[in-house]
Parts: structure tokens; C-alpha cells; sequence
């Protein structure tokens, strides 16, 4: 079903869409529980992922990346903003037809060893997606599992196995497998490799790239390792303090950054060549609260290209800067 | 322990191999109960408690055979007589065979251990689930009933129970379980609640499952350890307010052979005959601190990460 879709769309058009979408959790003091503050994990983002594409979303830990993440597949529900999924405005959907669309959007978690039910053994893990969001029956999933695991390289031994019996790579392939097994479009990949292994960390990413090609699958990729998200994104949107500061194409991004803050943060990035390490860009103090976020720019307490009143008094938009690249800087007003 | 490991149970026995499915997941939890096992042995207390709950429920099975005489026998050429080969633990007031009686009120401890630790988990481990899983006002609701009725002494509760029923077996079980259910009701809502906490509950509902069925596979299954292993710790402090209640005479009537019922009226004559309220004295003392190392060492077992 979603293949037929997929050849009959133009395959430019957007298959997740974010419009101004925010996610607050309240904070509630005192005996009364009264609603005192918010923090502004998500604070009015909009972007759109194509069909077929990679989008990272890098940011520092505590941006409100993950949040973003899990409120775009509605684990979590907005607080404001719309969330287009296939051109359908999937905000307030019925639990009914957010169970359906579950079997487009599927997640992988950061840590496999605490997202995969402890008590259940690798072909139930595998297989209860199945169960529970398709009317398979039993053969075409037992089917289905067999053809998973050796797309995600594990073995038929393993299958009566718990998941702790594994070593956090092969647990990554156990949630890929599950995630996958519905056929999804959309993946939500949630820090998939921070977990990991240096050396197994590639090995995912390689086999993550095989499915997408494959099963022709859309990642929203999240992650805070920039090398990792050059290695396999499209395109990439920096995230600072619940809001976007700068989405561009990969290659783009990486060469000519513009907004200062991806500025500071390629600059981390450690290099070979280490005379480039010179022009390292320092951060002065740490990220605000996002409960009590900084007036306009939300980065102008810690910018480096401060150029007066107007970034402390207005939030920038996300501008157009060049082909496909928008940033949110008054900087290049 | 199988408890929570269910690969196989459910409608259609998804998830196993084709071929030889059956044996492979039955070597699968025979296999985890063989580690269960294996640490409980390592743990010197914890082989106490088995061997003592194993005599236990032995000597309940089976006390017709072992006692040597009728637990409510009398005997009036044997008054009070003193531990002998005859009657390893004398005999009481009306000559009855100490040893015999304390033999059969083992089947009162085990018998109310079960049964009041059931009905405690029935209504506790539901209630807490509910209070933890759905939170908000069913929370609160469930939660400030515990909390009332805490505020109440427990042994003030039991016995206003058992009085107003009247003393005997149905109206004990009552007041017992009334007592009892609510550490359940806590224990299980503080540990549903760290459990919705976990990443998997988050997976569960990318997975679009149930709310029965992410209780069922997810919830009970994770919380289960703690549960079975203060359930194990339940039953000696159950066993011990059963016998507090016998001996205010609000429980199990005498002649009938429970063992706090036989310490009551052996309490009288703890200076001319000590042996009768010593003996089931020390069978309540040696149940109780057996259940707890089988707990302890339950506790420590359980654990599924964690790997010696």
C-alpha cells in the first residue's frame, strides 16, 4: 500500500510537515498543584521532510530535539502548531487513526537497552508491531520475522533469547527490526548510535542507510554527533533551545555554515588537521533555561556575532540565505 | 521464574521459531527458573528459608501421617506432661499431644498464608495498577482511600473487623486481608509508575498496543519480581497477625489446633508446663524467618539484568 503511494506521488513532496509546533511541559507547584510555568521544550518549529530523505536534527543535549522527535509521531501531544503527516493534518487525529498511522511511523530509540520490554524475547519484540497494528496473519508474520532478521543480521538462535542477552549493538538491529517490521515510511530515529560502540556505531548507520534504500524509507534523524549526522543526512537542521536555527542541505551546512551558533558547534568538531583547531569557537556559559528562555534570540546570550538591540528584542525568522538553506539571524537581515 | 515471560502463553504463539517451537521455549524459562534457582542456593539464608517452607508445606500435607496422635485427642492419664519420647512436646491441660497439634496447625499457617496474601494481591496489585497506569484522579482517588484507611491502627481495624463478624476462620481472613492489601495497592502503583517511566512503555505505544495489553506485557511482567517477592514477605507477617488475632481470641476458636490459639492457652501455664506455648511459639518464630529468607533471597534473585 504505502509503495503504490509512494510511486504515485511526485517525490518532492513533503511526507512529515511541522507548522509552528510546540510542546511545553508544565511545571505545577505547591499543594495546590497550580500551573506556575512552562518549559518551552519545543517553541513554535516548522520544517517538512521529503519523501525518500534524511533530515538530522542536531542540537546540544536538552534542546528539545528528542521532544521534537517524539511529538511529530504523536507519542507525545503538541501543545500548539500543526503536524502534517502525507498531507493529512494529524494534530488532533482519533486514537483509532493514530493506531492506523502508526504503521507509517515507526521510532528507534536512543537506547535500545531500555526500549525493548525486558520480558519479552526477541521474536515477540519483533513481531507485536505486526500483531497489533496489521491483520497479518500468522504465517505472513512468521514470514515477515524471518525475512527481518536477516535483513538486520541476526540469527534464528537468537530469537527465544531476552534482549539483555545482547550487546547494544545487536539490541539496536532487535529495535530496528521491530520498528521495520510493519513497513513503515517514516522512521523516527532517536539517537540511534549514541549508545554505541565507536565501532558498531557504523555498522548501524551502514545498515540504517541499506533499509532506507531499500524499503525506500524517510528518516528523521536526531542525534547530537555531527560526524555522524555529515555521514547520513540530506539535510540538517540545527536545533538551539527548542527552536530551529538554521536548516540546510548537508554538504551546504557543513561548508558554509551561517547561523553563528552551527558556527560554534562544526567548529567542535574534532579534525585531522589540527592547525584548523585554532579557530575553535568557545561558547561562553551554558544553554538558558528553557523555562525562562532569553528575550528575542533565543542565542544572543551566548552569540558571538552580537550586533546590538535588535537581537535581544525581536526573534529572527528562519530567512532564506541561498539554495535551500534558511537561517534565523539578524545577522543576514 | 516464568512469571512475566510469556512467549508462549497467549492466543496464537507468535514470536517462536518454526519447528520444534514448544521444547525450544520451554528450555528457554526452565532454563531461567535453573538460574533463579541457582542464586537463591548461593545465598545461605535464602536455603534455610526453602528448606523451611519446603517442611513446611510437607508437614501440611502430611500431618495426618506425621502426628502420632488426634490433634484434639484428650488424654486425661497425661496431664501436662513434660517433652518425652512419647510426646516429643508434652502434653497440655486436657492431656492432647502438643507435638500433634502444633503438627496440624501448620495447615492453618499455610492455609491462611495463601489465601489472605491472595486475596490482599487480588485487591491490592489491581488497584495499585490503576493508580499507577492511569494516574490523575483514579490515582488520587485510589491512593487517598490507602491513605485513610492507614490512618486507622491496623490492629485496631482487624479486631473492630473480627468483632463485628465475630470470632472463627472467615471473619480473621476478612480482617486480615483488609489489613493487608493496602501495601500491595503502594507497592504496586510506586512501581507501575517507575515502569511508565521506562523507554518501552514508549515503544508499546509506537506499537500501537492496548492499554490491556501493554499492562499485561509490559507493566505486570516488569513490576512481577517485586511483587512475588513481597508477597513471600507478606505471608509471615499475615501468619503472625493470624495467630495475633487466634490469641486475643479473635481468630481460629480452640480446640482447634492454630498455633496462636494453642499459645493462648498455653499462656496461663508458662510456669508449670512450659512446653505448651513454647513449642508453637517457636514454629510461628521458625515459619516466619524462614518466608523471609526465601523473600530475601527471591529479592536478590529476580532481578533479570542483573548477572552474576
Amino acid at each position: 500500500m504505502s509503495l503504490q503511494r509512494t510511486q504515485d506521488a511526485e517525490s518532492t513532496d513533503a511526507l512529515l510537515a511541522a507548522e509552528e509546533v510546540q510542546k511545553y511541559f508544565p511545571i505545577r507547584s505547591g499543594i495546590l498543584k497550580r500551573h506556575t510555568a512552562d518549559v518551552k521544550a519545543v517553541d513554535g518549529v516548522s520544517f517538512e521532510i521529503r519523501r525518500g530523505e534524511t533530515l538530522g536534527l542536531v542540537g546540544e543535549s536538552g534542546c528539545g530535539k528528542s521532544t521534537l522527535g517524539k511529538t511529530m509521531m504523536r507519542l507525545l501531544d503538541p501543545t500548539g502548531g500543526r503536524i502534517y503527516f502525507d498531507g493529512e493534518d494529524i494534530t488532533d487525529v482519533s486514537r483509532k487513526r493514530l493506531r492506523q498511522l502508526r504503521r507509517d511511523m515507526q521510532i528507534i530509540f536512543q537506547d535500545p537497552g531500555s526500549s525493548l520490554n525486558p520480558r519479552m524475547n526477541v521474536a515477540d519484540l519483533i513481531t507485536e508491531p505486526m500483531r497489533s497494528l496489521t491483520d497479518w496473519d500468522k504465517t505472513k508474520r512468521q514470514n515477515r520475522l524471518y525475512e527481518l532478521i536477516e535483513e538486520v543480521d541476526l540469527q534464528e538462535n537468537h530469537l527465544t533469547r531476552a534482549p539483555h542477552e545482547f550487546s547494544g549493538g545487536q539490541q539496536q538491529r532487535i529495535a530496528i527490526a521491530r520498528a521495520l517490521s510493519v513497513n513503515p515510511s517514516l522512521i523516527v530515529a532517536d539517537e540511534p548510535t549514541s549508545a554505541l560502540d565507536v565501532s558498531v556505531q557504523a555498522k548501524i548507520l551502514n545498515l540504517m542507510e541499506d533499509l532506507q534504500e531499500k524499503y525506500n524509507l524517510t528518516y528523521l534523524f536526531i542525534s547530537h554527533d555531527l560526524s555522524v549526522i555529515k555521514h547520513i543526512c540530506d539535510r540538517v537542521a540545527v536545533m538551539y533551545l527548542g527552536e530551529l536555527a538554521e536548516v540546510a542541505p548537508a554538504d551546504r551546512l557543513f561548508e558554509t555554515p551561517k547561523h553563528p551558533y552551527t558556527r560554534a558547534l562544526l567548529s567542535g568538531v574534532p579534525r585531522a588537521n589540527a592547525e584548523r583547531m585554532d579557530d575553535r569557537i568557545i561558547l561562553d556559559g551554558s544553554v538558558p533555561s528553557p523555562e525562562d528562555p532569553p528575550s528575542g534570540c533565543r542565542f544572543h546570550t551566548r552569540c558571538q556575532e552580537y550586533i546590538g538591540d535588535v537581537c535581544e528584542t525581536s526573534d529572527p525568522e528562519l530567512d532564506a540565505v541561498g539554495d535551500g538553506h534558511v537561517c534565523a539571524c539578524h545577522h543576514y537581515d | 521464574m516464568s512469571v512475566g515471560h510469556s512467549d508462549s502463553d497467549d492466543d496464537e504463539g507468535d514470536g517462536t521459531p518454526k519447528g520444534g517451537q514448544g521444547s525450544r521455549v520451554a528450555t528457554g524459562q526452565l532454563a531461567r527458573a535453573r538460574t533463579v534457582l541457582r542464586r537463591v542456593m548461593q545465598n545461605r539464608f535464602a536455603v534455610f528459608g526453602l528448606v523451611v517452607v519446603v517442611a513446611l508445606l510437607v508437614t501440611a500435607a502430611f500431618a495426618p501421617w506425621i502426628a502420632p496422635y488426634e490433634p484434639t485427642e484428650q488424654n486425661y492419664d497425661a496431664l501436662k506432661e513434660p517433652p518425652s519420647l512419647e510426646h516429643p512436646f508434652g502434653t497440655d491441660t486436657y492431656g492432647r499431644d502438643v507435638f500433634s497439634r502444633v503438627v496440624f496447625g501448620s495447615r492453618y499457617a499455610v492455609f491462611l498464608g495463601v489465601v489472605i496474601v491472595g486475596i490482599e494481591m487480588l485487591i491490592g496489585v489491581s488497584l495499585g495498577l490503576l493508580a499507577g497506569y492511569y494516574g490523575g484522579w483514579t490515582e488520587a482517588g485510589i491512593m487517598r482511600l490507602v491513605d485513610i484507611s492507614l490512618s486507622i491502627p491496623a490492629i485496631v481495624l482487624a479486631l473492630a473487623i473480627a468483632g463485628m463478624l465475630g470470632g472463627g476462620l472467615f471473619p480473621l481472613i476478612v480482617a486480615v486481608s483488609l489489613v493487608g492489601w493496602r501495601g500491595f495497592a503502594r507497592l504496586v502503583r510506586g512501581d507501575v509508575k517507575s515502569v511508565m517511566e521506562e523507554e518501552y512503555i514508549e515503544s508499546a505505544n509506537a506499537a500501537g498496543l492496548s492499554d490491556f495489553r501493554v499492562i499485561t506485557r509490559y507493566v505486570l511482567p516488569n513490576a512481577a519480581s517485586s511483587i512475588i517477592v513481597y508477597a513471600t514477605l507478606t505471608i509471615p507477617t499475615v501468619i503472625l497477625w493470624s495467630a495475633g488475632l487466634s490469641f486475643l481470641g479473635m481468630g481460629v476458636q480452640p480446640p482447634k489446633p492454630e498455633w496462636g490459639a494453642i499459645l493462648a492457652a498455653g499462656r496461663g501455664d508458662i510456669d508449670s508446663a512450659w512446653w505448651i506455648a513454647t513449642f508453637p511459639g517457636l514454629a510461628i518464630m521458625l515459619t516466619v524467618i524462614g518466608f523471609n529468607g526465601l523473600g530475601d533471597g527471591l529479592r536478590d534473585a529476580l532481578d533479570p539484568r542483573q548477572v552474576r
